[in-house]
């Protein structure tokens, strides 16, 4: 069949303003004639010798019963009422309404492919809508890796009801039964003779017609697929490389002025005296702005300060650098996180609150025939996305409306209602596209200050925060301390694990004094380690913040991965045994995990452990295959070494062997890397292998450079490079990514790349080296090579 | 002041404080926002244009020093270079969020205009300075030897 456009024909979309309304689909699917060209595309087939024109559907030669409410606002997942996620226009155009924040994850283009594989829409007739932040989406909280897993089952539903509809309006039109009709690729075609109608044309009758029930609905089985678990390309990525697209940095409003802050350098800091008379000589500096100071607990609020607010955001640092301004100390003054981190080593190494136990770890270590013991200590990082926040807000009235490259848009609504004490209906917050989020733009005190900013000038307002602010006031990955102890018996294996964990909890940012690590952070590769060994015991110990911590891609799986992982290379070594060989005894026999039968407190990424289950036979799978993949065993030449890492973290199973080469100075390359991942089904290989490249780089980056620290308070690095991040003569030569085919249900992939990267890299550099890296960063931002092992013979 | 500046072939009168960096005068003054802001000090190329063909970081340029030069951005470079690294760009799928990528993409091209077949320390030369935290390093490397068959 062959669908070619023969031309213009003038719509009668103006008319019969009457009876509309009936439903949402009659609404929305108006709205597109409403807002498009008004002019409707014929199409013709050409099928053998005939030809056929389409006849255009007038919907209202049709007299339908009112039409119910939709019976789809409740299946697995939310709402998955059609004309809440999908308008078609008459033209022929498919949008699809996007709720989660697109940020590098292809979550355009992901949920896209869900709803019209099971629509069978026309792909290049896919257009994207970006949703506002509003609670009719359900969910919006893009981070945790969970876009797909939370909606993959309602947006097929979502597709394929719309289609039973378009099924059953042409059906109606060809006075036919559904049955005798089917859909493809935009078109419903009459079986009997081979007829089509578009979807835009059936879109008005379809929109009088019910809503079916998700049982009169049948998805398709994963061989029917057209475009999921399919290498669609990007619907960013033909914009991206003109330069196209709004990022929340690019965001112009009429009248729009710009503004940076001067903030506090310690959280909970005050401001004391201002002087801006030298910030407002600079030419384009309009007004400054005092915020108000920020009280515990943190939660998502400005931190206070001064706004300089200017004609262009250059006018507006410059009138920053001249403000003078006397800060005065608050709680964390007296903050040094050198001194720190020894106290949370010292305190790691005492017994601490049990979280999961198994047989007696203690008598068990008693009795071991070898002990073995290790400490890790990993430091706050900074999630420096390319994009710095930024933010637009514009008052009308006590109407706000805000631009933001914000993981949340909800979060972020009712954070500016509670802040503001606006009504929340009166605030309307769009998310732009994210220039690289990994947790940071799940926290909108960024739009917060655009909003204080704006309703004080009175114009719109853009807040753009430099690398500087990003840096020195972000919400950090947490600092941790862990000590390990292991007991081996008379054959190596591991008769005993602890594993105990001492870091300040995300908590602490939105209560405070609380220094508990909780259940949630504790499930992130502690609570849930799969090894087999008769006596295990997962501890705790309560540590304070003196920054704001938040979740920085993969969280608390950062650290605990490390440990754990280069724990069991320890472990290994002392029994004199293959990493790999290891590391599949200690996770032991096919069976399915469950850390609350064992004590636990463990919510399994917010999934049922029924659907989702932590399953031995899956890690070792992933492990077996990247042994394959990087071809482990072989032979390397001196100072070179392969080092593997296993873990599951968001409900995916991910495998890691890392080559390095290490020259004799310590100067050190990583020549491959290889990973395997079982993430259940995937939506779009390409896209997840480029999720895993990402997760990776940015764990090993982290690894090998990322330390933020304080002193008096106040975080020290600024910029690049004194905060350092991988660049490409870095970045492996060899990347290869293997996904597991699965029809298990979807788990996450943006973030499950990164915890495994740095034991793997630690591990391999062990095998090359024998050097055991147990503090990170590995080299540090000034640094330029590894501190080696001294040669006894040197 | 107003300084002329000729952007994508265009004259352009620009009434920004002197010493203001072509950045801003591209972001807040002409609204072409395709260029962007990373660290405001050299550091990471995602402000990266053409000055005279030249990978030029524009955050630390001052406008009023390109009078009588040909600038070039992300919204209008164009050229046999150019052309064939956004094609292989599209096609390795390269950009994730992409906010790094007009940069990446502006060091590229320069950098295959003058070298049409860059070795793998060639191109590690040309674009160190551009950083990419979603780490599409080795997307770019594939892609501009890809776009290096291609010209
Ligand atoms: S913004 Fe110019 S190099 Fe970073
Ligand atoms: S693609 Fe996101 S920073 Fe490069």
């Amino acid at each position: 069949m062959f669908l070619h456009d023969i031309g213009i024909i003038p719509g009668r979309n103006d008319s019969g303003e009457a009876g509309r309304g009936r439903s949402q689909l009659t609404n929305l699917s108006r709205r597109g004639f409403v807002t498009g060209s008004g002019l409707f595309v014929l199409g013709v087939t050409l099928a053998g010798c005939s030809t056929y024109v389409e006849p255009e559907v007038d919907a209202d030669a049709f007299d339908l019963p009112e039409a119910g409410p939709s019976p789809l606002t409740e299946v697995k997942g939310g709402d998955a009422t059609p004309t809440l996620w999908i308008e078609l226009e008459k033209e022929g155009k498919v949008k699809i309404t996007c709720h989660r924040s697109e940020m590098g994850q292809q979550v355009w283009t992901s949920m896209a492919q869900i709803v019209a594989d099971e629509l069978d829409a026309n792909w290049d007739d896919v257009a994207i809508v970006q949703a506002e932040g509003h609670e009719r989406y359900g969910d919006q909280n893009t981070d945790g890796s969970r876009s797909v897993r939370y909606n993959f089952h309602r947006l097929r539903v979502a597709g394929a009801a719309m289609k039973y509809m378009l099924i059953e309006a042409a059906a109606l039109y060809w006075k036919l039964e559904p049955s005798q009709c089917s859909a493809s690729e935009g078109l419903v075609s009459n079986d009997q003779n081979s007829d089509t109608l578009s979807y835009g044309n059936l879109a008005e009758l379809a929109g009088k017609l019910q809503i079916p029930a998700e049982g009169d609905i049948t998805l398709k089985e994963p061989d029917e697929w057209t475009l999921i678990n399919k290498e669609i390309p990007s619907l960013t990525i033909p914009k991206l490389v003109k330069g196209e697209g709004t990022f929340g940095i690019d965001v112009d409003r009429p009248g729009m002025v710009y503004a940076v802050v001067a903030r506090p350098p310690q959280v909970f800091g005050r401001t004391g005296s201002v002087d801006d008379s030298a910030a407002l000589e600079v030419p384009g500096v309009l007004q400054t702005v005092r915020l108000p100071d920020a009280t515990p607990p943190a939660v998502f609020n400005a931190l206070g300060g001064v706004a300089v607010v200017a004609e262009d955001t250059w006018a507006a640092i410059q009138g920053r650098n001249a403000l003078d301004i006397t800060w005065r100390d608050g709680p964390n003054a007296s903050y040094n996180s050198e001194s720190y981190g020894e106290e949370l080593k010292a305190t790691a190494r005492r017994s601490g609150a049990v979280r999961r136990s198994r047989g007696d770890v203690s008598s068990a270590l008693g009795s071991a025939t070898t002990r073995i013991e290790a400490e890790y200590y990993a430091p706050h990082l900074a999630h420096s996305p390319m994009e710095p926040p930024a933010a637009t807000a514009e008052w009308d009235g006590d109407t706000l409306t805000c631009w933001a490259c914000v993981q949340d848009p909800q979060a972020t609504r009712n954070t500016l209602a509670d802040v503001l004490g606006v009504d929340k209906e009166n605030i309307t917050v769009n998310a732009t596209w994210l220039g690289g989020a990994f947790g940071r733009k799940s926290k909108p005190d960024f739009v917060i200050e655009a909003a204080l900013i704006a309703r004080e000038v009175g114009k719109p307002v853009k807040v753009t925060w430099t690398r500087e602010d990003e840096i020195r006031h972000g919400f950090y990955h947490s600092v941790s301390a862990q000590y390990m102890e292991a007991g081996l018996d008379e054959d190596g294996n591991c008769s005993a694990y602890l594993h105990r964990t001492a870091f300040p909890p995300i908590a602490s940012t939105f209560v405070p004094g609380l220094a508990t690590p909780t259940d949630g952070e504790m499930g992130l590769g502690a609570t849930d380690v799969p090894f087999a060994t008769p006596n295990l015991q997962v501890e705790s110990r309560d540590a304070k913040g003196h920054l704001r911590i938040g979740w920085l891609r993969s969280v608390s799986n950062i650290y605990h991965a490390f440990a754990v992982q280069s724990f069991a290379a320890e472990m290994a070594h002392a029994a004199g045994r293959d990493q790999k060989d290891y590391l599949l005894e200690l996770i032991g026999p096919d069976r399915q995990i469950d850390p609350g039968k064992e004590g636990a407190i463990y919510s399994n990424y917010d999934a049922s452990i029924e659907e989702y289950p932590i399953e031995t036979a899956r890690l070792k799978n992933v492990v077996n295959l990247v042994a394959d993949m990087a071809d482990w065993g072989r032979n390397l030449p001196e100072g070179s070494g392969l080092g593997i890492a296993v873990h599951r973290s968001f409900l995916s199973y991910i495998a890691t062997v890392i080559e390095v080469s290490v020259s004799d100075d310590g100067a050190l390359t990583i020549p491959g890397i290889w990973l395997a991942c079982d993430a259940g089904t995937v939506i779009n290989p390409r896209h997840v292998r480029a999720q895993l490249e990402g997760g990776t780089i940015y764990g090993l980056s982290n690894a090998l450079y990322g330390e933020i620290t304080a002193r008096d308070g106040a975080v020290v690095q600024d910029n690049f490079p004194s905060w350092r991040v991988m660049r490409m003569e870095e970045a492996p030569r060899a990347f290869e990514v293997q996904i597991v085919p699965s029809n298990a249900p979807p788990a996450g992939v943006g973030e499950p790349g990164t915890p495994p990267a740095a034991p793997a890299l630690a591990n391999a550099i062990f095998n090359a080296t024998g050097q055991r890296i147990r503090n990170l960063p590995i080299i540090g931002a000034q640094g330029s090579r590894l501190t080696l092992p001294q040669d006894d013979n040197a | 002041m107003a300084v002329t500046l000729t952007i994508n072939g265009e004259t352009k009168s620009v009434d920004a404080a002197p010493g203001t960096p072509l950045l801003w005068v591209l972001r807040d003054h002409l609204k072409m926002t395709g260029t962007k802001f990373g660290c405001g000090v050299a550091q990471c190329g995602a402000c990266t244009v053409h000055v005279d063909g030249a990978p030029t970081r524009s955050c630390i340029t001052p406008h009023d020093s390109l009078d009588g030069s040909e600038i070039k951005t992300i919204e209008g470079v164009d050229g046999r270079a150019a052309d064939a690294i956004r094609e292989a760009w599209v096609e390795n799928q390269v950009p994730q969020c992409g906010y790094c990528q007009a940069g990446q993409i502006m060091s590229a091209s320069a950098l295959l205009a003058e070298n049409p077949s860059p070795t793998d320390a060639d191109i590690d030369n040309a674009m160190s300075g551009n950083l990419c935290r979603c780490a599409t390093y080795m997307s770019i490397r594939r892609a501009i030897k890809d776009a290096a068959t291609k010209i």
